[in-house]
C-alpha cells in the first residue's frame, strides 16, 4: 500500500483512543448544548427588552448584541480567561468556556428571535387587545409563541454552529473534543490521523443533529408556519 | 338609566397629521339596535370603530358605552372585554386551533377554568356552524370559517356590543353568505352591533339604522327604508346608487 493512503489508516488510533475521544466528545456536547438552552433563555430576554422594553432597556440590550457581535468570539473568550484575573475574577477553562459560548450565542439568537418577533402581523396585537390582553398577555400568549415557532430554523442552525464552534475552546484548554485530539497527537505524533478522526467525528456528530432537529421540527410543525413543509 | 343607550359617541375628533379622518360624529346605540356604517374608503369608518375599542385613541370628544366613558377611562382592557371585535383580515392567532382560539380570551383574560371555557368555546363554535373543525389550525380554514371562528370568539366574551370591521370585504363572494347569516341571527338575538359594511342586502333586512358617513362626517342617517327609498342628502342618492351598481341590488 502506497505511503499516502496509509495515512488513512485510522481505526487502530481510533480504537486505543477511543476514552480519551469520547471524554473530549461529552464535554463538546455539554458545552454546545448548554450554551444553546442558556443562550436561548438570554437571548430571548434580550430580544424582548430590545423590542418592547423602554428606551433604555432597549438601547442597553443593543448595545450587548451589537458589541458581542461584534466582536471576535476568540477575543471575548480571551477577555474572560485573562484579562479579568487582574481584578481578582478568576475563571476556570470550563467556566469561561460555559460564560463565553452562551453569552456570544445569546447575541446572535436574540437577533434571530428579534426577526421573528418582527413577523407576527400587527393583525395579532390588535386581536389580542380587541380580547382585553394587556401587553405583556399579548407578548406572553400570542407574539412570542409564534415568534418562537418562526425561529427554529435558524436555532438548527445555531446548534450545528455550537456544534463546531465550541472547539476553540481549544485555545483556553477546555477539554474539549479537539483539545483532546490534540493531546493525543502530542504524544504518538500521527497529526494528520488524529486530526482526521476528530473531524470525522464533528461530521457525524453535526449530521445526527441536522437530522434529530429536523424530526423534532416535524413533530412540533403547526400548519401557516414558515417551516412546514407539507403546507396544503 | 334604562333609556340610556348603552353606546353614546359624541362629537368624536381625530385627524392622522392633516388629514381629518373623524370631524365631529356623534350618534346613539341602544340595546339590542343593529346599525350600518357605510360610506366612501379613507372616511374614517374603521378608525371609529377602533376608537370605541380604543385600538385608535382619538384627539376629541367623548365614547360612553352605559357609564364608563372610553376615551379616558384607565382600565381599557376591562372594557375591551365587553366589546366583541370582528376584523376585516379575521385576527386569528395563527398558532392556535380554532377551539384555542375561542378559548384564549376566558383563560387568560377572564380566568374561566379551562374545562369551562373548554365546554364553552365548544359551545360558541357550534353556534356559528363550526362544529368538526375545532382542531383545525386557521391556515386550514376557508376565509368564511375563519370569519365565524372570529365571531364566536368574540362572542365567547359575553360582550354588550359587537363591532363588525367589513366582515365580509375579505371573503369570496360565495363564503360571505355564511359569514352574513351568522350576523343575522345575532341581530335577530338583540345582540347590540354596529356593523361597518357595504352589504345593502344585510342592512335592509337586519339593521335599525343605516349611517351613512363622508370625510369623517355624518351625511345622513335614518332607517334602511328611508334611505333606500327617498334619501335626502343628494349625496347619500349618488354613493347609495353606484353601491347598487357595484353589488346589485342586494
Amino acid at each position: 500500500m502506497s505511503e499516502f493512503l496509509r495515512q488513512f489508516m485510522i481505526v487502530d488510533i481510533f480504537v486505543t483512543n477511543f476514552g480519551t475521544l469520547m471524554q473530549g466528545l461529552v464535554f463538546t456536547f455539554e458545552l454546545a448544548i448548554v450554551s444553546m438552552v442558556f443562550g436561548t433563555i438570554f437571548g430571548v430576554l434580550l430580544a424582548l427588552g430590545r423590542s418592547f422594553g423602554t428606551r433604555l432597556l432597549s438601547w442597553l440590550c443593543t448595545a450587548y448584541i451589537e458589541i458581542i457581535r461584534g466582536t471576535p468570539l476568540l477575543a471575548q473568550l480571551f477577555i474572560l480567561y485573562f484579562a479579568l484575573p487582574p481584578y481578582g475574577i478568576r475563571l476556570s477553562a470550563i467556566t469561561v468556556a460555559f460564560l463565553g459560548f452562551t453569552l456570544n450565542s445569546a447575541a446572535y439568537q436574540a437577533e434571530y428571535t428579534r426577526g421573528s418577533i418582527e413577523a407576527v402581523g400587527e393583525d395579532q396585537y390588535m386581536a389580542a387587545y380587541s380580547l382585553g390582553m394587556s401587553s405583556w398577555q399579548t407578548i406572553i400568549y400570542v407574539v412570542l409563541p409564534q415568534a418562537i415557532r418562526w425561529s427554529i430554523p435558524a436555532w438548527t442552525n445555531e446548534l450545528i454552529y455550537l456544534l463546531k464552534s465550541t472547539s476553540i475552546a481549544y485555545v483556553i484548554g477546555a477539554p474539549d473534543l479537539l483539545t483532546q485530539g490534540k493531546f493525543i497527537a502530542s504524544r504518538n505524533y500521527q497529526f494528520f490521523r488524529v486530526y482526521l478522526i476528530v473531524a470525522l467525528i464533528y461530521l457525524v456528530i453535526v449530521l445526527a443533529a441536522a437530522r434529530l432537529i429536523g424530526k423534532i421540527e416535524k413533530k412540533i410543525e403547526i400548519p401557516g408556519f414558515g417551516y412546514t413543509k407539507n403546507q396544503r | 338609566m334604562s333609556d340610556k343607550p348603552l353606546l353614546r359617541i359624541i362629537n368624536l375628533k381625530k385627524r392622522f397629521g392633516d388629514k381629518v379622518v373623524l370631524d365631529g360624529i356623534s350618534f346613539d346605540l341602544n340595546k339590542g339596535e343593529t346599525k350600518v356604517i357605510i360610506g366612501p374608503s379613507g372616511t374614517g369608518k374603521s378608525t371609529l370603530l377602533k376608537s370605541i375599542n380604543r385600538l385608535v385613541v382619538p384627539d376629541e370628544g367623548e365614547i360612553w358605552l352605559g357609564d364608563t366613558e372610553i376615551v379616558r377611562c384607565k382600565n381599557i382592557n376591562a372594557i375591551r372585554q365587553q366589546i366583541g371585535y370582528v376584523f376585516q383580515d379575521f385576527g386569528l392567532f395563527n398558532h392556535l386551533t380554532a377551539l384555542e382560539n375561542v378559548m384564549i380570551g376566558l383563560t387568560k383574560v377572564k380566568k374561566i377554568p379551562k374545562k369551562e371555557a373548554l365546554e364553552r368555546a365548544r359551545y360558541e363554535l357550534n353556534r356559528v356552524g363550526l362544529s368538526g373543525i375545532e382542531d383545525l389550525y386557521p391556515a386550514q380554514l376557508s376565509g368564511g370559517q375563519k370569519q365565524r371562528v372570529a365571531i364566536a370568539r368574540a362572542l365567547a366574551m359575553d360582550p354588550k356590543l359587537m363591532l363588525f370591521d367589513e366582515p365580509t370585504s375579505a371573503l369570496d363572494p360565495e363564503l360571505i353568505g355564511e359569514v352574513l347569516a351568522v350576523m343575522q341571527e345575532l341581530a335577530e338575538s338583540n345582540m347590540t352591533m354596529l356593523v361597518v359594511s357595504h352589504e345593502m342586502g344585510f342592512a335592509r333586512s337586519v339593521s335599525d339604522e343605516i349611517i351613512f358617513i363622508e370625510d369623517g362626517k355624518i351625511v345622513e342617517q335614518a332607517p334602511p327604508e328611508k334611505m333606500f327609498k327617498d334619501p335626502e342628502n343628494p349625496r347619500t342618492r349618488e354613493f347609495l346608487f353606484k353601491l347598487s351598481e357595484l353589488y346589485g341590488e342586494g
